[in-house]
């Protein structure tokens, strides 16, 4: 599943009411928009919730999405996150199969991508994985080999980049 | 004090100043309209939720005030869905309160339930599930804030029925009315920028071809002073959207009337030829552009609206201004004369003198009937005008009827002309004059309708005859829905389908006696003014008069659907 080239990240602060998620999905699918991935939960204020969307902005201008969601009453801020310029990470969950015979590739496999092992059956084994979207995509490439059961992805939350002076420190966080 | 949640609406909807709910009781809603009873707003019972709608947007129109209408949940809600579209599409500020089931039985299906909030997401510009009586007064102030500021719209607030039946302890609340709003995510912007309006005012002074292109936005923000006063300090033409018509006076020598699909040549083409579009309140609506890629293609695009999201949403300006339309272009009046203006205007003698030469090549034209033949709806338009008040409110339907008056009628005024634009909804006229005679019982208030729209809401002249509201309807009955019938001529080989309504089926003139109303029927050029008299001097209940109009006619000029505005076609067989 990887992400489309033109995709945007939107970090939506919205007010914790009933229907605000109907809104904003329903605003999309009526205004012909495309969600690549959309999270939401509630912010360290009580009154708000956050919505971080990916969009796919080869449809329809980042530009007119963004003013026709500030419309929505219930929206208190927008901020744009370029892909360079976000922290993103996504969770992963996903069953695979894993006879006695591939059992040791798997789970090393989960190993080398900083995954664990969350569930365990006879010919199966569930992983969990998080990280950056990219690193999960490649993971997800690597696991299909196997057989997947099941795979379940959170859709990514993101934040903005810190930006610091030190380069070294900045490239340190790059390599993460 | 102690009240209930009904108690606490009604006293509420007093508290926003409402002298006027039009409404239909119900099962949900009943606990409400029992303190309406003790209450000096003045309740006006429909016929059909939607003729309330309608009502509500016509006295909205008019008066500049919220409209404000109240039904019950279920059907009733469904019913109101048309007028709630319509006002969101034409920034009409409306509130609109329907009843749903109690709290408990809301998600089980239960008896008249449907889902309104969910319904009327995407055609309100905000709408609540109040679920708690507490809430009620909050709920409602919020309402009216966020239907009448920004770029006005309908607000509709859904209320269970438990919370407001004083036998249901659900209901309890202390009184209070919130003195502050909490709205953290709603702060329309008003003042335009200072620097975009500055640049605004630089392009302007560049322009050699410009022309003001005024929409609905003006009447919206009480505009029309400061948009005459635009245009006569530079001397500007300026064309009027049909949102927008009455912004400025149509005997005014710089306007130049309506835009768009069926605009005359002299403001289609003016916008086509010019070098600098001032859009001032208008959105570049498909009716109004045409091809949009042929559209002024040598204009350079100033925009002025208070919705961000319409700048640039289908043309990009160069200069996009948010903010409310009055105090923007007194700024950019302000701006243009820092800059020397009128003085430092380069010389537009030429455009002028272009302009009216089209205006005298170009005018709009029929052929009068000849003897024996049905009545031109064109010269009961010119009949109706010129025998009507100069501040005459007008109302209209959809359809080639209404092309024809915003065509031929005189529009001096401001509020004056009441339409769906947007949503195009066939009916709207006869509810919506009600609406507007309402709101302004002082002056003189026509609807112009089709035959095809007047059968769709015609029930709501009962609603004018029991509540003394005398409204004058003229049919331009042709018999068929006229525009599709236009349509399928023109484009379809005149393979006629689906739109011949009969002008006898059913007999207007005794529809409208049954209904309460002076029915009249017209067939005849020398009948036309004597039933207009007649009609003016009727005041004390609505009047029908069915004016026998020839199907031939059709709409001119015409851009047709999906062409340039340049292939205008000014009449049958001339381009």
């Amino acid at each position: 599943m990887p992400a489309p080239r033109r995709h945007h990240i939107l970090s939506v602060l919205v007010e914790d009411k009933p229907g605000v998620l109907a809104r904003v999905s329903s605003l999309f699918a009526r205004r012909g928009y495309n969600i690549f991935s959309l999270a939401v939960a509630p912010t360290d204020d009580e009154r708000f919730s956050r919505i971080t969307v990916v969009v796919d902005v080869e449809k329809a201008p980042l530009e007119q999405i963004v003013k026709q969601l500030d419309k929505l009453i219930n929206v208190v801020q927008i901020d744009e996150l370029a892909p360079g310029d976000a922290v993103e990470r996504e969770l992963l969950l996903v069953t695979v199969s894993a006879p006695p015979e591939t059992r040791g590739q798997v789970i090393e496999l989960a190993g080398v991508f900083e995954g664990r092992v969350v569930g365990v059956g006879f010919d199966e084994l569930t992983l969990v994985l998080e990280g950056a979207p990219q690193k999960l995509d490649d993971f997800a490439e690597l696991i299909a080999n196997y057989g997947v059961v099941a795979m379940q992805r959170t859709g990514r939350v993101a934040l903005p980049r810190i930006e610091r002076r030190s380069a070294q420190l900045s490239a340190a966080d790059e390599a993460s | 004090m102690k009240t209930n949640g009904a108690a606490a609406l009604i006293k509420s909807l007093e508290m926003e100043g409402v002298e006027v709910i039009f409404g239909l009781p119900g099962g949900a809603i009943l606990p409400v309209y029992d303190p309406i009873i003790d209450s000096p707003i003045r309740h006006i019972l429909v016929r059909h939720e939607q003729g309330a709608g309608h009502m509500a947007e016509g006295y909205a129109q008019v008066t500049g005030r919220p409209g404000v209408a109240m039904v019950t949940s279920g059907p009733a809600a469904t019913n109101i869905v048309t007028p709630l579209a319509d006002a969101y599409m034409d920034s009409v500020p409306l509130v609109v309160i329907t009843g749903q089931v109690g709290t408990k039985a809301i998600g089980t299906d239960a008896f008249q339930e449907v889902d309104t909030v969910g319904m009327t997401r995407s055609i309100t510009k905000h709408n609540e599930l109040v679920t708690r009586a507490e809430d009620i007064p909050r709920a409602v102030r919020e309402a009216f804030h966020i239907a009448t500021t920004g770029r006005p719209g309908p607000v509709l607030i859904d209320i269970p029925k438990d919370i407001v039946d004083p036998a249901n302890p659900n209901s309890e609340l202390d009184w209070y009315w919130p003195d502050s709003l909490d709205l953290p995510g709603y702060n329309p912007r008003m003042e335009g920028d200072p620097a975009l309006i500055k640049a605004a005012a630089e392009l302007i002074g560049q322009a050699r071809r410009p022309v003001l292109y005024a929409g609905g936005g003006i009447l919206k923000a009480r505009a029309a002073e400061a948009l005459t006063a635009l245009a006569e300090l530079l001397d500007l033409p300026v064309v009027t959207t049909l949102m927008g018509r009455g912004a400025i006076p149509d005997d005014h020598p710089l306007c130049l009337g309506m835009p768009g699909m069926h605009g005359n040549y002299t403001a289609v083409t003016a916008m086509q030829e010019a070098d600098l579009l001032v859009a001032l309140g208008s959105r570049f609506d498909d009716r109004v552009t045409g091809k949009l890629d042929a559209f002024a293609p040598h204009a350079k695009i100033i925009h002025v609206d208070i919705d961000p999201a319409e700048l640039g949403k289908v043309r990009r300006p160069d200069v996009g201004i948010t903010g409310d339309c009055r105090l923007v272009i007194t700024e950019l009046i302000t701006a243009l004369r820092d800059l020397g203006a009128p003085g430092n205007q380069p010389d537009r003698s030429e455009w002028k003198s272009t302009i009216s030469g089209w205006q005298e090549t170009y005018p709009l034209t029929y052929t009068q009937s000849e003897p024996g033949e049905l009545l031109k709806p064109q010269f009961v338009l010119e009949q109706l005008r010129d025998n009507t008040p100069d501040d005459c409110i007008v109302a209209s339907g959809v359809g080639q009827h209404q092309m024809w008056t915003s065509q031929y009628w005189k529009f001096n005024h401001p509020y004056t002309w009441v339409n769906s634009g947007g949503l195009g909804t066939m009916g709207f006229a006869v509810p919506a004059a009600i609406g507007a005679k309402v709101g302004r019982p002082d002056k003189m208030v026509w609807a112009v309708d089709g035959d095809g729209c007047f059968q769709m809401t015609a029930q709501e002249l009962v609603t004018a005859a029991a509540e003394r509201i005398p409204v004058k309807i003229a049919i331009l009955n042709n018999a068929y829905l006229g525009m599709v019938r236009q349509w399928q001529e023109m484009f379809y080989e005149e393979r006629y389908s689906e739109v011949y309504l009969s002008p006898d089926l059913p007999d207007y003139k005794m529809w409208a006696e049954a209904m309460g109303c002076v029915g009249m029927r017209v067939e005849s050029p020398e009948e036309v003014l004597p039933a207009i008299e007649k009609a003016n001097s009727i005041d004390d209940r609505p009047v029908v008069i069915d004016f026998r109009t020839d199907a031939r006619e059709k709409v001119f000029p015409m851009v047709a659907s999906g062409t340039s505005n340049s292939d205008i076609v000014i009449g049958p067989g001339e381009s």
